[in-house]
């Protein structure tokens, strides 16, 4: 975290804003949510835009429910790191993390139901059963325990497990659950055969076309009319439990409103109303039942799940935004609802649409992590209007602790030709290398960004090198060139001095007095080398064969004057004298050479 | 950082289902806190493994399988390093690392060379800027000599018998002197040396004619980071690369003309020297005629996104790890 504090000067007292990095990017289990998440993510985008109607709906169906099965996954495996860790601080952190991680998978199954499925009236209904059943109390370890028991219809929750069981609309189990109490008492038969009747019997929507609206909308009625006949007869009244399930049936928001402890919250009371009082219900009518009967303060799970109701997607996104520590959520929410084509661009003060506004934000926090930014790379990709330049700023500020690490930043920018910052980060590695005397690794850096200048400098390096020592270094990388010597003269240079080396090694002394020439007429050289490359003639015209023709002998001769002539008359002065005698004592090789050269070739063959 | 060298257990062997992957997910055994990035790390015996630093460190560690605990043997600090100590990434990384028990051998970004023993606290010998660039990794030729390749484009036979501080002989890539980034030698004919470069470029090297590659095959679209052969199938050799793919090169052929150097299911034997040395069959790998020796080449990885940075194989089971965070691991590679 870091602190920022104003100025001292002044009658305002000075004040200090602590910001603090994102943490949530550092818990290890939420890792995989965000290994994982970016692999759906990236599918998304690529997935196939051609499909249309019914098919690209499932497919985003499916994308939505990877989602939400990472969530879960992950919650998994904090609920064990939980259970296991003996520190108790950390326990309390991550049973924390699992409940938000529940809410969030919460909150996106609801989404996932009214938006990107978009479920109509039938379907609708039955979809937010299984949702409640999934999310809404722990009524299977309550079921196991009663069954387990010897007496299962006089454990004290037995009743309680009836209930939820006929409130989520499970009414084999519930009919299960009532065959012990029928069971255990011989008086109740009757009654539950009628009940158990009753409940199997309740028309429900059905998926798939068998049977219309207003078929089922009619068989309904008759049912529940049958059910009130039951009620109204006193079938049940000597059994106040059966009686109140009865009542339930009929959607009796008094009987319903009694089991409150059970259904724990607000929305399984609204489904469970649903379900007994209007099971055709339209997505457009529920925000008609919304309330939160008597809350006074919602919490913001509550203010999230209500928006969703009311199909206020943009609000459900703001509230979530609000409520949760990190962009993960609203981020991969937000794509996935905007490749339903579901949000019209909410255009914000910087002119981005939301989606991109909460991925930039998201994959910038992911940049701040050692090595999940690798993960952001993607997201800012899919982001046209400023994924790029987020991207090539936040790639500038990698530290590159290792040559690995620099080749897979400098890959990326590769392939989005972010030539700049290729060159940047070649630059920052090459003069690393350079520092640690690593003249190779500067080569191979400024090869792979063509970089001429660099090139230049490292061979200035060999060069001082050769001359403060006599000798190269680092003979495996100059003999070794290959094309890369092209890359600027300099280095061109380098390559070649060091062949002419080895041409007169090896006694190759006419094809290494042409390489002498090339490279002194070719003006490759620099400057302060061109004297170097003269006396490195003497030995040549010193042989006892004549090698220089009288034509080389001319250019070598013209550009020692060049060479001479360049300095001024001051210099003259104050050259040592060890460079004067050298100079003449090339004056005078070049001459004998030059009369040797002319008297070998003005002869006729066989001399 | 939190960086962590891990043991996992796999599975049974002897669990091998009907078709599918996996048979349940790797479950983690033990692991410990490890000083900077894993750059590589080979087993050097059942129960020690070498881990390469990115601090230029060299570590052994012991996994003790009694109470499934990793502890820290022993340990070459700054087995790798610059000589300048002002540069604020300070250390050069340890790029490769190759065992042969109780042998260790060492490269890094220095261009340094360090041949360790087991159990032996002081270095048995090191060879000093070997190589002007940096070393990416390194592999026995045989037991005395070693293969290393820079990034420079060249590869590099050093005796470790020879006191003198060079090369006994230097291979480099015609044309532009890509970097190379792994190199691995057939486990039979020792001739053969298969390298991956920094284009994705698969080169196949005859080490006992030329001095350039014996072909070059186009691979991968990034970095190569890993080559191998398969240590019982070497008719088999698997890539992987910063491209996010991993591909299975199958050069066996019809078993009507050729002898068979396949071995039908099972944990195999892995040493097939005595049989194959002496086979007059030019290996498919050398060969230059790409009519008569068809490849197939397989991408193992449907789904790509980011970089596989390692893998390796043994008998059918191939395991490979990929920048997602992720370990995969396939134990019916041959089905």
């Amino acid at each position: 975290g870091c602190l920022a504090g104003s100025g001292e000067s002044g009658p305002r007292p000075p004040r200090l804003s602590v910001l603090r990095r994102d943490q949530d990017i550092y818990i290890p289990t939420l890792r995989k949510l965000f290994n994982e998440s970016h692999g759906i993510f990236v599918g998304l985008q690529r997935s196939e835009e051609e499909l249309a109607g019914k098919a690209r709906k499932a497919q985003l169906v499916q994308v939505s429910k990877n989602y939400r099965s990472v969530i879960r996954a992950c919650m998994e495996d904090m609920h064990h790191t939980a259970i296991s860790t003996r520190d108790a601080a950390l326990q309390s952190q991550y049973s924390t993390q699992v409940s938000i991680l529940s809410a969030m998978e919460l909150i996106w199954n609801l989404c996932e139901i009214l938006f990107v499925e978009a479920a109509t009236a039938g379907s609708l209904l039955l979809r937010l059963l299984d949702w409640v059943r999934l999310h809404v109390c722990d009524v299977d370890n309550m079921a196991r325990e009663v069954l387990s028991s010897e007496n299962p219809s006089k454990h004290e929750l037995f009743w309680n497990v009836v209930d939820i069981f006929v409130l989520q609309g499970r009414m084999d189990e519930a009919g299960h659950l009532l065959s012990k109490e029928a069971s255990a008492n011989p008086a109740s038969v009757n009654m539950y055969r009628i009940l158990d009747d009753l409940m199997k019997k309740m028309p429900l929507p059905t998926l798939g076309n068998t049977q219309t609206l207003t078929e089922m909308e009619l068989k309904w009625q008759h049912w529940h009319e049958e059910c009130q006949r039951y009620l109204q007869d006193g079938t049940f009244a000597s059994n106040s439990h059966m009686e109140s399930i009865c009542k339930i049936l009929l959607g009796d928001e008094d009987a319903i409103l009694e089991k409150k402890e059970l259904m724990t919250t607000w929305y399984h009371f609204l489904v469970t109303r649903l379900l007994y009082s209007h099971p055709t219900v339209k997505p457009t009518e529920l925000r008609m039942d919304l309330f939160l009967g008597g809350e006074s303060s919602p919490e913001p799970l509550d203010t999230i799940l209500m928006a969703a109701f009311e199909f206020e997607m943009h609000q459900v996104i703001k509230e979530c935004s609000i409520a949760l520590s990190n962009w993960w959520f609203v981020a991969h929410l937000t794509d996935l609802l905007d490749h339903c084509k579901l949000l019209q661009s909410h255009n914000l003060y910087f002119g981005s649409n939301m989606r991109e506004f909460l991925l930039l934000e998201y994959a910038s926090g992911l940049f701040s992590h050692h090595s999940l930014w690798q993960l952001g790379v993607d997201y800012f990709d899919h982001c046209p209007e400023y994924g790029r330049a987020y991207l090539e700023l936040h790639l500038e500020r990698i530290p590159l602790n290792t040559e690995q690490k620099a080749l897979k930043v400098l890959r990326i920018c590769e392939q989005r030709q972010m030539n700049e910052q290729v060159r940047s980060i070649c630059k920052i590695m090459a003069m690393k290398a350079l520092r640690n005397n690593r003249l190779g690794s500067a080569l191979s850096w400024s090869i792979r960004a063509k970089d001429a200048a660099f090139a230049t400098l490292i061979s200035d390096r060999f060069l001082k090198d050769y001359c403060e020592r006599g000798c190269f270094s680092d003979l495996d990388l100059i003999d070794n060139l290959g094309p890369s010597m092209l890359l600027s003269d300099r280095l061109t240079f380098l390559g070649k001095y060091r062949e002419f080396h080895r041409l007169y090694g090896e006694k190759r002394f006419a094809e290494a007095a042409k390489l002498l020439l090339m490279l002194m007429t070719a003006h490759i050289a620099p400057s302060s080398f061109w004297m170097t490359l003269l006396t490195d003639a003497l030995p040549l015209l010193e042989q006892k064969e004549v090698i220089f023709s009288a034509e080389q002998t001319y250019e070598v001769m013209r550009c020692l004057e060049d060479l001479t002539a360049g300095k001024s008359g001051k210099q003259k002065f104050q050259d040592d004298d060890e460079e004067t005698m050298k100079v003449e004592m090339l004056r005078l090789a070049l001459a004998r050479n030059l009369a040797r050269a002319i008297v070998k070739e003005g002869t006729l063959e066989g001399s | 950082q939190d960086n962590r060298v891990s043991v996992w257990s796999a599975g049974d062997a002897g669990s091998a289902g009907l078709g599918g992957e996996c048979q349940g997910e790797p479950q983690l055994l033990c692991d410990i806190r490890h000083h900077g990035d894993v750059m590589d790390m080979q087993f050097l015996d059942q129960e020690r493994i070498v881990v390469a630093s990115s601090t230029g460190t060299v570590t052994v560690f012991r996994h003790h399988q009694n109470n499934q605990t990793l502890s820290a043997n022993q340990r070459w600090e700054k087995a790798h390093y610059h000589v300048d100590q002002n540069t604020s990434y300070g250390g050069a990384a340890c790029t490769g690392v190759i065992c042969n028990n109780p042998e260790i051998v060492t490269v890094g970004e220095d261009g340094r060379i360090n041949h360790f023993r087991a159990d032996q606290k002081d270095a048995v010998r090191t060879i000093d800027n070997a190589d002007s660039s940096t070393l990416h990794a390194v592999t026995f030729l045989r037991t005395t000599e070693i293969l290393t390749v820079n990034s420079i484009g060249q590869l590099k036979i050093w005796d470790l018998r020879e006191q003198r501080n060079e090369p006994s002989q230097i291979f480099s890539l015609t044309g532009d002197r890509v970097p190379l980034h792994c190199v691995d030698r057939h486990p039979n004919q020792q001739h053969i040396v298969a390298t991956g470069g920094q284009d994705g470029m698969l080169s196949v090297w005859d080490i006992r004619q030329g001095t350039i590659p014996v072909s070059l095959l186009n691979a991968h679209e990034a970095e190569m980071w890993e080559v191998h052969f398969h240590p019982s199938n070497p008719d088999h050799l698997f890539t992987c690369s910063e491209d996010g793919s991993l591909w299975h090169w199958d050069t066996s052929t019809d078993t009507s003309e050729k002898p068979s150097f396949l071995h039908q299911g099972g944990s195999g034997t892995t040493d097939l020297s005595h049989n194959t040395i002496n086979q007059p069959v030019v290996s498919a790998w050398l060969s230059n005629d790409p009519t008569r020796d068809r490849m197939e080449i397989t991408n193992l990885i449907p789904h790509q996104t980011l970089s596989v940075n390692s893998l390796d194989i043994l008998g059918p089971c191939l395991v490979y790890g990929t920048d997602a965070e992720a370990i995969y691991v396939n134990r019916q590679l041959f089905a």
